[in-house]
Parts: C-alpha cells; sequence; structure tokens
C-alpha cells in the first residue's frame, strides 16, 4: 500500500468474525467498531487517549481505540467488550463488578473491564496499589474507584484460591 | 474531536518510507505508535495532507545487543523495553524509566523512536539517551548518518531530524562495568507528563539530565552529587499550567536530593 489513499479496503477480525469494510483512512478504530459494527460498548470520551473507554484488545494487548485508525488494525484480531462477554472471559469481574456496586453510569465499565482482565494476566495477584497503578490509564468519574479497586482484588484472591 | 481528512500510505521499506517523505515533502508526517501524533490530529493541532504509516516495517524494531552497544529499533514499542532482559541488564536506567511512561494501553503502542522524534520537554527517553550519551542512526536519501544525543535535541519538539529523513534507530554505548544509574520523577498522577524528572547516570562522571524543566532535558554533568546539586540551581524553567517557575526549581531540588543519593 504505497500511494496514498483516502479509502481502505480493510479485513480484520472482530470478536471472532471475519469481517471486510472499506473505510476512511481517517476513521478512528473506535468509530470503525461503533458505527460500522454497532459494536457500541466501546466509549469514546476524550478521543485524545486521557480517559480509557475506548480500550480494546488488538492481537491480545490492550490499545487506546481513538489512537489507533482502523486502517491500522487490517489483518488484526480485535476484542471488545461485547466479544468478551459472550465468550464469558470477564464474567467473573462483571459479577464482581455488580456485587461491589463497582460502577453508577456505566460509561467507564467496558474499558476498565477489559484493562483489568489484561492486568490480572501479566499480574496475577496484584497489590490494591498495583491495580490503581494499572488501571490510572482509565478514567472514572463516579465512583471513587475503591469499589473497582474492591472488585478486582477479590477476583484476583478468588483466582489465586483456585489455583492453588 | 475527530482526525482531519488525510491520505494513508503503508509502506513495507525504509526505502519506500524515504521515497515518499521526498515525494510529499512538508505535507507528509510519519504515523510511529501515534499515542501523541493521533491526539494532535484529533485536536486539530497538526494536519497533513499524507500519513506514513511506518508500523509494518520489521526492520524498525527490536533490541539488539552487541560487543560495544545496545541498539534499540525506532519502532520498538515501550512495552518491549519494559519487559527486555537485555534491556534490564545493560540499560537498566531506561528500564527504571518505563513504569513512569504514561499506562499499559499507551506503552503497547507507542514506540521509542517517536518518543525521542517528537521531543517533548517532559518525556523520559529523551532524558535517557542524553544521560546514557547514546547515539541517533537516521536514515535520509543520501544515506545514514549518526548523530550524537547532545546535537539531537534542539529544543521545543526540535530535533536534528530534517525534512524527508527518518530516526531508525539509537545505539546505545554499553555501560562500564561498575556504572550506575538512578530515574525520578513527580508528576500529579501515575502516568502523567512529569512536573520534573531526572535521568542520572554515573561512569567516570556523573551525568544528570533533568526534563520538564526547558525546552529540552538539561545534561548537568559533574565528578561528585555534591558537584550536581550545587547547579540545579542554574536551571531556569518556565511555570506552566501545573507549577510557577520556582515551585518547578524547588521540586527539582528535592527530586536530585532523592534521586541522586542512590549514586553517592
Amino acid at each position: 500500500m504505497n500511494a496514498p489513499v483516502e479509502t481502505v479496503e480493510i479485513e480484520l477480525t472482530v470478536n471472532g468474525e471475519r469481517v471486510k469494510r472499506s473505510v476512511p483512512a481517517r476513521m478512528s478504530l473506535a468509530d470503525f467498531l461503533r458505527t460500522e459494527l454497532e459494536l457500541t460498548g466501546t466509549h469514546l470520551g476524550c478521543e485524545h487517549g486521557v480517559c480509557g473507554a475506548c480500550t480494546v484488545r488488538v492481537d491480545g494487548e490492550i490499545v487506546r481505540g481513538c489512537l489507533m485508525f482502523a486502517v491500522q488494525a487490517d489483518g488484526c484480531k480485535v476484542d471488545t467488550v461485547e466479544g468478551l462477554s459472550e465468550s464469558r472471559e470477564i464474567e467473573e469481574l462483571q459479577s464482581a463488578f455488580v456485587l461491589t456496586n463497582a460502577l453508577q453510569c456505566g460509561f467507564c465499565t467496558p474499558g476498565i473491564l477489559i484493562a483489568a482482565q489484561s492486568l490480572l494476566r501479566d499480574i496475577p495477584n496484584p497489590s490494591r496499589e498495583q491495580i490503581r497503578e494499572y488501571l490510572s490509564g482509565n478514567y472514572c468519574r463516579c465512583t471513587g474507584y475503591q469499589a473497582i479497586v474492591d472488585a478486582i482484588e477479590a477476583v484476583a484472591k478468588a483466582r489465586a484460591g483456585r489455583a492453588r | 474531536m475527530k482526525a482531519p481528512r488525510f491520505a494513508y500510505a503503508r509502506p513495507a521499506s525504509v526505502a519506500e518510507t524515504l521515497a515518499l517523505l521526498d515525494r510529499h515533502k512538508d505535507d507528509a508526517r510519519v504515523l510511529a505508535g501515534g499515542q501523541s501524533l493521533v491526539p494532535m490530529l484529533n485536536f486539530r493541532v497538526a494536519a497533513p495532507r499524507v500519513l506514513v504509516d511506518i508500523n509494518r516495517i520489521a526492520a524498525l524494531s527490536g533490541i539488539r545487543v552487541t560487543k560495544t552497544h545496545v541498539r534499540i529499533g525506532a519502532l520498538t514499542r515501550h512495552v518491549e523495553l519494559e519487559r527486555s532482559p537485555d534491556v534490564a541488564k545493560h540499560l537498566p536506567l531506561v528500564a527504571a524509566a518505563m513504569p513512569h511512561i504514561a499506562h499499559p494501553a499507551i506503552r503497547n503502542r507507542g514506540t521509542f523512536g517517536g518518543s525521542c522524534a517528537l521531543a517533548d520537554p517532559a518525556a523520559e527517553l529523551p532524558a535517557c539517551a542524553l544521560a546514557l550519551e547514546a547515539t541517533f542512526v537516521i536514515a535520509g536519501k543520501k544515506g545514514e548518518r549518526r548523530v550524537a544525543a547532545e546535537d539531537f535535541f534542539k529544543g521545543l519538539y526540535a530535533t536534528a531530524l530534517k525534512p524527508g529523513e527518518l530516526l531508525v534507530a539509537a545505539e546505545f554505548p554499553l555501560p562500564k562495568p561498575g556504572s550506575k544509574s538512578a530515574f525520578g520523577e513527580l508528576a500529579r498522577r501515575q502516568g502523567d507528563y512529569a512536573m520534573v524528572g531526572i535521568a542520572a547516570h554515573r561512569s567516570t562522571k556523573l551525568r544528570a539530565a533533568f526534563f520538564g524543566v526547558g525546552d529540552r532535558p538539561e545534561v548537568i554533568e559533574a565528578d561528585t552529587v555534591e558537584g550536581v546539586l550545587s547547579k540545579v540551581e542554574t536551571l531556569a524553567p518556565r511555570a506552566d499550567l501545573h507549577a510557577s517557575a520556582a515551585m518547578k526549581l524547588h521540586l527539582a531540588k528535592v527530586l536530585a536530593g532523592r534521586v541522586l543519593k542512590e549514586l553517592a
């Protein structure tokens, strides 16, 4: 793809499904998921990489959906909160969030769930300090974070208990 | 907001990239990790006609240790530096800086070369490159040239890169046995840009690169910790949204005292 173009044909796997679309180069991955695929669980807050509401996974790693163009995900495997819910990968986290009241308006929740799942993969038994540090890139304006940290800590402990 | 309209190119090699940059001149901008450039596009601070996406050029990625230096490819992601045993072993200063750079999702995309080429005065990696006396490798139409970190960072978001050139790597000399380093920064929140930061390395001399205190990182070199501390007063930080100039200078002194203690 050498000559610059404003519209690009892309093919990628989203939540296990192969999709093919023609997209404007300027379209962010988050906008692509929301408007082209109607996966509106990925939220757009600040659109400059600060709030973390648009967090999705690309090839297994969390990224900001607003700081990557859809065209850059060409050929990649993308997972959103819808896919991770359906596969039940984040079921425990979701239940813990409900149990501890770790959300109020819920706008930040999809991004936080995906980041938290990534945290528990990288650091299986994190301290509260490590949870706060890892989630420092995900803003929540409702809860004050306390309950979010509680929920993630509870899941980490439950998983560690089972692993023993 | 959303990014303005642009045309997108995805070259497969450095040669193709240079040809595109040559063809489109000032209209083109290189897209690496995009963690600073895309916000700039979304804010409409930058509006290049052409974005040259170098993310698929494998030759620009990776960390290689030779007999004399550690070579870090420009497209190496922050997360790779963070997890690299070679970086931990040979460049502990860089390893210590990594957790301070933004957040995991940003570090998964952001690149070493992007951070250096942008030259944000509050960024960690340019200061590390200065403290460790790295050399930048730059590709251009006429071939490669090398520029010492000291001459690379010119000022506020300004580097020695000329139009049409591409930063391809940096070479960090292997530290001498017995050398030590220390890193620290003060930020309002974990992952924010530093209000004041220090990347310091002690080999034959002690080099401390202060960042967030001027248009570019300022190196203070001396034989001893006391020597560096006595010169912190010469820094001339400018006030920003978060702190007055006097407060920044105060923080620089406090942080220098804390960080350099490790090198005494």
